[in-house]
């Protein structure tokens, strides 16, 4: 069975909130999929619609061929569903948990170890510890775990990585990885920008729209724009100077340094180095660079809202 | 049926890990029970007294003796003039005062009849009234006894027996009230507060996507409190009759069919309430104040329905421990079969079938 | 930076819990107007520290001055010359704009007359003024939070505390969330943010990453990457925990 899903102009409300406005989208058998996004960008509306738990107020959706309205009970077998919040019983151990999910599907641990061997191992050393005393990303994996247990066409995991140390995260999308390998279609959301990098497409999302649905390289090939990295003593007071620049066409602060467009085609690097100068900057270094999928976003964003 | 049986060692894996909730699976029958069984009672015992007597002759000291004697009454103190009733009274230091009139014998002897004057501390009114009572009672013993052999003329003498309690003790009354709260509490409030929470986690939102039927979700989170309010069925009425001696005189059968009757009432009731509340704190708050508080003030537990005011007597008609009850006293006390409550049982029924379709119905497959 | 005035001064600071060992001998400096990220995976001691700075908690033992202050002796003082601001707790929902700023300037005992002027020229910076009688709930998240730190630094604190300031907000927002941020660092006011977003340590002056209790790096951003031979601070942290026993 092709695991697809096909979004056809989704939308939903919640009273006068526009949470979805009218979502199109198809995702591919064993893709991993990026939802990446604010919070408040919708994905979760998405998942919810997805996962059955939600009507959309119109549109529909197709998952695996089922409709997800009419035919919601044969997607309920076929999908892996991971909230937002850790959704474990946090007064049972990590085995009772996994225990219990496995007989609510019917099925049986053992049955399922080569999905889940690899997590498996890794929190199985915890096993009798309740699952409300493990650290976040132990958390997850147990989440993911039980999520995997009837082994699932489709697996939704709503920002399976927020609020988890960098290790963590890393190990999650190692785990991701080999569990695409294994023909799961996957959807992941998350707010992290750089994680886009880890998916083979992602939709980048805003205020219920798609600003972007691309590979990551090709959202990234999309920023028409020469960007440029200017470092300088003062941060703040570059950022200010460069802001009042006339030709400034963004300027955002990116860590230790400024990123920065122009508004003109040819930008005369030494022309705007001698304004920064006469602004009494010292230590400017100014380096044309790569976007990353940050500085699209923000550029797409834009746009948009000029648009709107 | 192993998706069940997994489901139900969850459920008794929460409740046995949280503290509170054992708490109130089993201490609070027991200390309810003890508490309204010992210390909230309806009997009268050394009630303060005091006595200004006029007349100070054999007949009027005759009369103290037998009060002070019957146990009920303590002469706490001998008053000389009318004014110091009021003080007395104020100080708190007497609930009652006897006033017996001057020439009492004389007037007793020779007729046509003497007279005494009882004055009670009414700021408790239906203390003082039993005050009253209890006292006029053993008036009227001594009327009777000293007119003994005499021939007199057109008088009733009533003999009173008390039925079904004959020594009125009060736990009578109060074990099927408690039953009927215990009930209440344990299958709706616990239910309610068990689903309210699995919403409150988000773990419903996984069980909604699980390929488990609502009616299967519901099943396996009312099942334990059916059995665990079972359980506390019988441990209060084995309270009841091993501690205060209170009877099952009817179908011991019958009792427990019935109180499994409501303890599902309850459960639906339960349920009906998590599925309008989203957190566990609104579905405590909605079941104490829709329920708890109705079972222990409208259902004739506590405070008789005859003397409450129209609509809060047809108000109570809608509150099920009213009909329960109804129903074990009959069973417990009286020792009455089914013919004489089918009526309540028949109420309950449709109570209960009620509940269940509209808590189905309104459970809900997805989460808005 | 421009001053070399200390603001908070930490020496040998320990605190223990039971057998637990929640902050190891700690010892660092934050120096006036500087932007100080204090960096760490969950369960690393950073919050432990953070309430003794704010003195909200007791260290076992240690020498801690903030502001000049002694957090076992002046407490009180302390509470007055520190804001303080969460990801999660910051403005009543139900609550008007001018409410909530009314409310916590209240509680630093400034006067009606000086709120009143102070929070109009706030909002006209912010470009709320239309929003001024609002309710919070009604505000966007971005909007939320900027107003939340502006409330923080109403009362002129030395220092400003952020727990994890801009976790989930849209990268732009995040952005003037951080001009805020350096703007009260020019106008002399210290920033601590603690956080284990590992992009917003980037824009601090300095940061100190804490692995099980005790600080295993304390420089700026340039020369940790530089010392670990890192591209970003993800790497960088990444290379600290992994030393650690971190799981568990």
């Amino acid at each position: 069975m092709k695991s697809k899903i096909s979004i056809t102009n989704l939308s939903k409300s919640y009273g006068d909130v526009q949470a979805l406005k009218g979502i199109n989208l198809d995702i591919e058998h064993g893709e991993l999929f990026g939802l990446i996004g604010p919070d408040g960008a919708g994905k979760t509306s998405l998942f919810r619609l997805l996962a059955t738990l939600l009507l959309p107020d119109s549109g529909s959706a197709t998952l695996c061929g089922f409709d997800m309205v009419k035919e919601y009970k044969h997607i309920r077998n076929l999908l892996g569903y991971m909230p937002g919040k850790f959704s474990l019983y946090q007064d049972l151990s990590v085995l009772e948990n996994f225990n219990f999910f496995a007989t609510v599907f019917n099925t049986k641990i053992e049955d399922n170890m080569d999905m889940i061997r690899d997590i498996w191992l890794q929190i199985e050393p915890f096993k009798h510890r309740l699952a409300g005393k493990l650290s976040g990303g132990m958390k997850q994996k147990l989440a993911l775990c039980c999520a995997l247990i009837h082994q699932p066409k489709i697996l939704l995991l709503d920002e399976p990585t927020t609020g988890v140390d960098v290790v963590s995260r890393n190990e999650f999308w190692q785990m991701l990885k080999s569990l695409k390998a294994k023909g799961i279609t996957i959807i992941v959301a998350t707010p992290y920008m750089d994680e886009a990098n880890l998916c083979e497409r992602v939709a980048l999302m805003q205020n219920g729209e798609i600003l972007s649905l691309d590979t990551p390289a090709g959202i990234i090939s999309g920023f028409k724009k020469d960007l440029y990295a200017i470092q300088g003593q003062d941060i703040y007071q570059l950022l200010l100077d460069l802001r009042a620049y006339p030709y400034a066409n963004s300027v955002f602060p990116f860590g230790q340094s400024v990123h920065y467009t122009d508004t003109r085609e040819d930008v005369s690097l030494s022309e705007l180095k001698d304004y920064l100068i006469s602004k009494g900057q010292n230590k400017i270094e100014i380096k044309r660079i790569t976007a990353g999928i940050e500085d699209c976003f923000m550029a797409l964003s834009q746009q948009n809202n000029v648009q709107a | 049926m192993k998706r069940f049986i997994g489901f139900l060692k969850k459920e008794f894996y929460h409740i046995f890990r949280d503290k509170r909730s054992m708490l109130i699976l089993f201490g609070m029958p027991v200390v309810q029970l003890l508490l309204f069984g010992f210390v909230i009672t309806n009997e009268l015992k050394d009630v303060k007294m005091a006595v200004l007597d006029h007349s100070k002759d054999e007949y009027t000291s005759e009369i103290i003796n037998k009060i002070v004697s019957s146990g009920y009454f303590k002469l706490v103190e001998n008053l000389d003039n009318i004014s110091q009733v009021d003080e007395t009274f104020r100080k708190g230091k007497t609930k009652l005062v006897l006033v017996f009139e001057p020439d009492f014998r004389k007037k007793l002897v020779k007729g046509p009849h003497a007279s005494v004057q009882i004055l009670t501390d009414a700021s408790d009114p239906n203390i003082a009234n039993m005050e009253v009572s209890y006292l006029q009672g053993i008036l009227q013993n001594y009327n009777v006894e000293i007119n003994r052999g005499k021939q007199v003329t057109n008088q009733i003498i009533p003999k009173t027996r008390m039925y079904f309690n004959s020594k009125l003790e009060s736990v009578y009354m109060f074990v099927p009230g408690i039953m009927a709260t215990i009930l209440m509490l344990v299958s709706a409030m616990m239910t309610s507060i068990s689903i309210a929470r699995e919403k409150e986690m988000g773990t419903m939102e996984i069980l909604l996507v699980s390929p488990l039927r609502p009616l299967q979700i519901i099943l396996g989170k009312v099942t334990p409190y059916l059995i665990l309010s079972f359980i506390n069925t019988l441990v209060i009425i084995g309270m009841g009759y091993f501690v205060f001696g209170v009877p099952v005189l009817g179908s011991f059968v019958l009792l427990m069919a019935e109180s499994v009757l409501f303890i599902l009432l309850a459960l639906s009731l339960g349920i009906f309430i998590s599925t309008i509340s989203n957190s566990q704190q609104v579905a405590m708050m909605l079941s104490m104040f829709a329920l708890m508080l109705p079972t222990i003030l409208l259902s004739g537990f506590i405070f008789p329905l005859r003397n409450m005011p129209l609509p809060l007597q047809i108000f109570s008609n809608i509150i099920p421990p009213r009909w329960f009850i109804i129903i074990i006293k009959n069973i417990m006390l009286k020792g009455t079969g089914f013919e004489f409550i089918w009526k309540e049982t028949l109420i309950l029924i449709g109570m209960t079938a009620g509940l269940i379709g509209l808590s189905v119905r309104k459970f809900k497959i997805r989460l808005e | 930076m421009n001053t070399d005035k200390k603001v908070i001064s930490v020496r040998n600071l320990y605190k223990r819990f039971g057998s637990f060992t929640a902050n190891d001998d700690l010892s660092f400096d934050v120096y006036k107007g500087e932007i100080f990220g204090f960096l760490g995976a969950n369960g690393a001691g950073k919050t432990t520290a953070m309430k003794i700075l704010c003195g909200l908690s007791y260290p076992t033992s240690g020498e801690i001055m903030v502001a000049g202050l002694d957090v076992y002796k002046q407490r009180e003082e302390l509470k007055k010359n520190i804001g303080y601001m969460s990801q999660k707790f910051s403005l009543y929902e139900d609550l008007t704009v001018f409410e909530n700023i009314r409310f916590y300037a209240g509680i630093y005992g400034m006067s009606s007359k000086e709120i009143k002027t102070k929070a109009d020229e706030l909002l006209q910076k912010l470009g709320l003024v239309h929003a001024r009688n609002k309710r919070i709930g009604e505000l966007p998240l971005g909007w939320k939070q900027k107003l939340a730190f502006s409330v923080a630094i109403f009362h002129n604190p030395g220092i400003v505390f952020l727990d994890e300031p801009t976790g989930g907000v849209d990268p732009v927002t995040r952005r003037q969330f951080w001009d805020l941020i350096y703007e009260a660092s020019r106008a002399g006011i210290t920033v601590f943010v603690t956080t284990h977003y590992m992009d917003e340590a980037e824009y601090c002056d300095r940061i100190s990453i804490m692995v099980d209790g005790r600080i295993e790096a304390l420089d700026t951003p340039e020369a940790l990457k530089k010392h670990f031979k890192a591209k970003d601070m993800d790497e960088v942290f990444l290379q600290l925990a992994r030393k650690s026993n971190y799981q568990e």
